[in-house]
């Protein structure tokens, strides 16, 4: 099968995109495609417009400051996985996006494509909760700036609206102590995960963010005084999988033990990446 | 619905064609410009059968519009021969027999240039990594990685 027909139009600049969005009552957005591609391709979407946005000057920016980087929304995750970006700290964003698809994907995906599709199993998703990002929104108002638990809804859902694009994402810088960690397990590298866990815990900024990506629906961020985590301490080395699974279960509509079993593995894993790199 | 004007350069040659809006850079490599080597596999960026190199890096065709190649340089397993003088890689695949129906090669083969052309010394876990995303039905992958590995070792010599 191959996509329906559509109009192409490649913006220059935010403001053409947001003018091209609202012009047309079924357009969307392409910004890499790697997902939206093959979409396309199985017609699952049928859209009359696709706005082109990888070419915006400003959508590819990294700006870096004492406490924050701010990555343009069309930054490829090959970009900084070969570290063509500035580093949060911890080597953290390259570690995670050296995992995502493929090099083929990488080269063409981006940070910003992957976000607004909210898949539960993108790595980016589960990556941006832990690291507690901000989304910056375009529109026809202006700019918003939303924290990615108010931008995420559910599963492929966000708060973006019509007419709106995300500009960028924008991370804090981690403090000299930050212990990151991120696991995922699927069936074959490349494939989409069957569980993934993001592990930011960064006592400089007396931050301690536990999640759980890969579910039926948002990403879980775990309740660190149910499991005796926090920035006032120590990461452990392993959690003790009893609470751990009570706690998992407890967010799961019917508990599903073999999921539940990878989500305690890969929770484990992610605590081993954070102690092995190097602090 | 008018066409789309698109410049790029293939294999050398600077090619200017016109496409539909909907039609993918696979299309209209297989279908306009007749350079039917990449295949279509899954149509979904599993199986790699459609790789192309755009502006130095790997890309599937399938999963870009033919206009989103406005003004870039692509390369074809069309392009990896010399004439009858084969890459080094395509003799090594031919050395090592790995190949049989023929199908994943062209992606296989220009998925390892563009690996060696980044990391001429790849560790066999990086060439397993890297290949991850083309898939064989047939040969399997030992013979692919070796043949992939000793290109790397013949060119450093």
């Amino acid at each position: 099968m191959k996509p329906v027909d559509f109009d192409y139009e490649q913006a220059k600049s935010v403001d053409e995109a947001i003018t091209l969005l609202t012009q047309s009552a079924d357009a969307l957005i392409l910004a890499g495609g790697q997902t939206l591609g093959p979409m396309l391709n199985l017609r699952l979407v049928q859209p009359e417009l696709l706005v082109d946005i990888t070419r915006i000057d400003e959508l590819v920016r990294v700006e870096a400051s004492t406490t924050h980087v701010t990555i343009g929304a069309c930054v490829s995750h090959a970009a900084v996985e070969d570290r063509r970006i500035a580093d949060l700290g911890h080597d953290f964003l390259a570690r995670v996006a050296g995992g995502i698809g493929y090099r083929a994907v990488r080269n063409r995906g981006t940070l910003g494509g992957s976000v607004a599709n909210a898949d539960p199993a993108a790595d980016w998703v589960s990556c941006f909760a832990a690291l507690d990002a901000e989304i910056l929104v375009s529109g026809q108002s202006g700019q918003r700036i939303v924290k990615i638990d108010d931008f995420l809804v559910g599963a492929m859902e966000t708060t973006i609206g019509t007419g709106e694009l995300i500009n960028g994402i924008r991370m804090p810088r981690l403090g000299a102590s930050v212990r990151c960690g991120y696991a995922k397990i699927s069936r074959k590298p490349g494939e989409f995960a069957d569980a993934i866990a993001a592990i930011v815990h960064d006592p400089d900024r007396g931050c301690c963010r536990v999640v759980v990506g890969a579910t039926d629906g948002l990403p879980l961020l775990l309740d660190n005084d149910a499991l005796g985590l926090g920035p006032a301490v120590a990461l452990p080395a392993v959690l003790d999988p009893g609470p751990v699974r009570d706690h998992l279960a407890w967010h799961m509509p019917v508990p599903d033990l073999y999921r539940l079993n990878v989500q305690c593995a890969v929770l484990q894993r992610a605590l081993a990446d954070a102690h092995a790199f190097p602090s | 619905m008018s066409k789309v004007h698109v410049s790029t350069i293939i294999n050398d040659d600077t090619v200017e064609f016109l496409c539909e809006s909907e039609q993918t850079l696979l299309d209209v490599l297989r279908d306009d410009l007749r350079l039917t080597g990449s295949k279509e596999g899954c149509a979904s960026g599993d199986c790699g059968a459609c790789s192309v190199i755009m502006d130095g890096r790997l890309v599937c065709a399938c999963l870009l519009l033919a206009a989103e190649a406005e003004g870039s340089t692509i390369e074809t397993i069309e392009g990896m021969a010399n004439g009858s003088d084969l890459h080094p890689l395509q003799q090594q695949f031919l050395d090592h027999a790995a190949l049989q129906c023929g199908v994943c090669t062209p992606g296989f083969l220009i998925a390892a240039k563009a690996l060696l052309d980044r990391n001429p010394d790849p560790t066999e876990t990086e060439v397993r990594y890297w290949l991850a995303g083309n898939l064989c039905r047939c040969t399997g992958y030992d013979k692919i990685v070796r043949a992939v590995l000793d290109t790397a070792a013949e060119t450093r010599n």
